[in-house]
């Protein structure tokens, strides 16, 4: 049974019945999918989902399907990874990372919000479906599009990443680069789904496509043992992602399944495109676009549609936003990677780079827990990483040129299997040092 | 020859269906002018009270957000090309 009451228009509280629609006929304003709350508080709990499949479908309650048919069963139920080494080096006492680097199956929280709108495709009787993309949305239309059986039609800023481009290639999807950034992409779309009846996923399906962030949220609340971290930190680009994270816990909270105490929300963006940054710190709300210019592609988004949302959520929240240069970006991949043995794409490198840069400001708490939310994968996004690649020995296959290259010494302390040190220079605190140095002594 | 509006599905219930329209003007915020005066039912869905375009509403002039340039006051001269396209979500 579905618990869907309708659609609702944000701005002006205008409703209409469940439709492909996102746009409010009478304001513009967006349209968000309405549940009936009661009801839910009845039948959803902890004890309701206990024995299903560890997948984002275990609260399909809270989403946003009618019908018995769900495709991308799988998707979903990312680790949450306890973070001490990362929690050390940042000065921490408690860090978790919510891992969708690993999201199943093209490797980033996309998956979650087009397993939703595919669903809701299919639902509606449509037979095409397509995307605006940054790169990863691009990558999990393509692979489940064409898994479920549907024609694609998805489109991207000509100059995407190489492995962007070709993780919706490889599996046969139709794609169409164009000729200018994200934002004129965006709007291209915006007119071929006006023209055609298709389901661009962030166009026409976006109310229910949005409602698959959601489960980000509820994964880490279930995670923490039905709990709601004290801080999240969250990158954004269109900056959809952390108002439904925000609406998650809320929702949650509404259910009686976590506390009272809210969520302080932190938004993440790089400096090239922080219009919802700006908008947080200078107190307006407003989203002024800017053109984007960062390495963190995924982010790229000048005139981000749910920006206004996502800077309000933050404020109400006691939150804060900050935005990092792209060296920061890169060495905030190089320390997750370092510490945690986590690989994220660029916009993972802008949330780690921001969380320093938050916790260090003194506005993100040091004493309570955090989660940062790590959203795509960094084979996606190598070349920021090219540039700048440690170096490494290339040798004769002789031990000696072994141990010239690499000095017995030397080769103690790693086989001791302590840390490496400096894995993240320019932080304030250096790696643990007690176990490298009575490594040294062995 | 003038300015070319292009309208989206949204609002063709308000302009009886027409997706595009030509009308003159030295400025955006003429060529917004003469569209309510054409059609009645626009009035109020683009701009807010002080004129200013709404938070869920981007329009184009040649390609290039009007926030990007002079909002209202952005020059247009014939030939040009203005889209009103409602706020889509990221990706």
């Amino acid at each position: 049974m579905s618990y869907v009451k309708g659609l609702k228009c944000r701005e002006c509280g205008t409703e209409f019945p469940v439709a492909p629609r996102a746009i409010c006929e009478d304001c513009f304003g967006p349209l968000e999918v309405t549940y009936d709350y009661a009801a839910l508080r009845r039948s959803f709990g902890p004890d309701a989902i206990a024995g299903r499949a560890r997948s984002m479908w275990r609260y399909r309650e809270l989403l946003p399907v009618d019908g018995a048919e769900i495709l991308g069963l799988e998707v979903g139920c990312t680790p949450l990874v306890r973070a001490d080494r990362l929690a050390r080096t940042l000065g921490v006492d408690e860090l978790y990372v919510k891992n969708d680097a690993v999201n199943f199956p093209t490797l980033s929280f996309k998956d979650r919000v087009v397993s939703v709108a595919l669903t809701k495709a299919r639902e509606f009787g449509m037979t095409t479906v397509g995307c605006a993309s940054t790169g990863n949305l691009a990558n999990a239309v393509a692979a489940q599009g064409v898994r479920h059986g549907f024609e694609t039609c998805i489109l991207v800023p000509e100059d995407l990443e190489a492995a962007k481009i070709l993780g919706t290639t490889v599996y046969g999807a139709r794609l169409i680069g164009v000729r200018g950034d994200y934002d004129q992409v965006n709007r291209l779309c915006s007119q071929i789904a006006d023209r055609y009846g298709w389901g661009i996923v962030n166009v026409n399906l976006r109310p229910f496509y949005g409602e698959g962030s959601k489960t980000v949220g509820y994964e880490i609340a279930e995670q923490l043992g039905w709990k709601r971290p004290a801080s999240l930190v969250c990158c954004m680009a269109g900056g959809s992602l952390l108002t439904k994270i925000g609406k998650a816990f809320d929702e949650l909270q509404r259910l009686g399944l976590v506390d009272d105490r809210p969520t302080r929300l932190y938004g993440a963006q790089a400096q090239g495109c922080n219009p919802i940054v700006a908008a947080v710190k200078d107190g307006s709300g407003e989203i002024r676009p800017v053109k984007a210019r960062t390495i963190a592609r995924s982010l790229a988004i000048g005139n981000p549609a749910d920006g206004y949302y996502a800077a309000r959520a933050i404020r109400e929240s006691g939150g804060w936003a900050e935005d990092v240069t792209d060296v920061e970006t890169v060495e905030g991949i190089r320390l997750l990677a370092g510490t945690e043995g986590i690989f994220a794409e660029t916009a993972g490198g802008v949330t780690v780079a921001a969380a320093r840069k938050l916790i260090a400001g003194g506005r993100l708490p040091r004493h309570e827990p955090i989660v940062l939310v790590i959203t795509g994968n960094g084979l996606k996004t190598t070349d920021a990483l090219a540039a700048t690649a440690p170096v490494y020995p290339i040798i004769e296959p002789r031990l000696e040129a072994f141990e010239e290259a690499f000095p017995p010494a030397a080769a103690a302390v790693d086989f001791s299997g302590s840390a490496p040190r400096g894995a993240f220079p320019s932080s304030g605190r250096s790696a643990p040092a007690a176990p490298l140095s009575s490594a040294r002594t062995l | 020859m003038p300015v070319q509006v292009r309208i989206p599905s949204v609002l063709r219930r308000q302009t009886g269906g027409d997706e595009s329209v030509q009308l003159e003007g030295a400025t955006l915020g003429d060529i917004l002018d003469g569209l309510e005066t054409r059609y009645e039912g626009l009035r109020g869905k683009l701009r807010g009270p002080k004129g200013e375009i709404r938070r869920f509403v981007n329009i184009y002039v040649n390609d290039h957000d009007a926030r990007l340039l002079d909002g209202s006051t952005t020059a247009v001269t014939d030939g040009d090309e203005v889209i009103i396209i409602p706020a889509v979500a990221g990706g």
